[in-house]
């Protein structure tokens, strides 16, 4: 039997390896791709919770709009990377640290 | 059987994120990318969310991971760049410092997991008690249809503008400089 504790421990886990990948990768990148990983960790933790309401189908609601933000969250992340990148030359986190030319 | 499955996604999904955010070649992260993504729609189909599943292999797969290698292709000097390593600031800690923060919040977040499986909210106990939880039987589509038109219509509609100003955002942002 798979109980809830089973998703929110998956979902932990997801979430630690996003934190993580944050936090230590020097790729731009490969951060939105942790930040993705964590987004991906909630949108678990809500389907599974969502699974005790069928009267409002609440979880299952919000994780479709969290999908959705994550992907338009992307799509300007992305764009400002390509942006960074045309004027650095780089997508280092570390090396972008002037607010203007 | 269910649970062997189950443990199989977990681990494809666990196992293959580790790898992806150790990994130096970042193509090869980005398709372990790919086989996360797809694992954790399994893991939605046994949290009885089938619609929810779909939705993400076509947004995150068929979208997201598309836009994420044109990127990567775009920007491909990166890849030389990488091996070096740059003194530390507070977005880009030393590795053993990020993985010290991460392991506390992992142990946190489990042990908070843990309690739960004691101590359950009153309204999941009141929803088992009263019958309405989601069944393997029920359609869950059908449903969510009906209360995204009718009980979510607000938070609907707020993302539906909130896509569109996403979408003019990024094509401004990208777009080639005019003329001064």
């Amino acid at each position: 039997m798979i109980t809830l504790t089973h998703f929110l421990i998956v979902g932990a886990c997801l979430f630690s390896i996003g934190l993580y990948a944050v936090m230590a990768r020097r790729n731009a990148i490969m951060v939105l791709v942790g930040i993705e990983l964590m987004i991906n960790a909630a949108v678990l933790n809500l389907v599974a919770f969502g699974r005790y309401d069928s009267e409002h189908y609440g979880g299952q609601a919000f994780a479709l709009f969290a999908i959705v933000l994550a992907a338009a969250s992307v799509a300007v992340a992305l764009a400002i990377i390509l942006n960074v990148y045309r004027h650095y030359k780089t997508i280092n986190p570390e090396d972008i640290n002037h607010l203007k030319d | 059987m269910q649970a062997l499955v189950f443990y199989a996604f977990s681990a494809i999904a666990i196992g293959s994120a580790v790898v992806l955010v150790s990994m130096q070649n970042m193509a090869r992260a980005l398709f372990l990318f790919f086989i996360v993504l797809f694992s954790v729609a399994g893991l939605y189909v046994f949290a009885l969310a089938d619609f929810v599943a779909i939705t993400q292999i076509l947004i995150y797969v068929g979208g997201v991971l598309v836009l994420m290698l044109f990127a990567f292709m775009l920007s491909n000097k990166t890849l030389l760049d990488q091996l070096q390593r740059g003194t530390s600031h507070f977005f880009a800690l030393p590795v053993w410092q990020a993985l010290l923060i991460s392991a506390c919040f992992l142990a946190i977040l489990v042990y908070a997991s843990l309690q739960l499986g004691t101590f359950q909210p009153a309204w999941m106990v009141a929803a088992e008690a009263a019958g309405t939880t989601i069944g393997p039987a029920d359609s869950t589509v059908n449903h969510i249809g009906i209360h995204l038109m009718t009980r979510y219509l607000l938070p609907f509609e707020v993302v539906s503008i909130l896509l569109m100003m996403a979408l003019v955002g990024a094509a401004h942002l990208t777009r080639k400089e005019a003329n001064p």
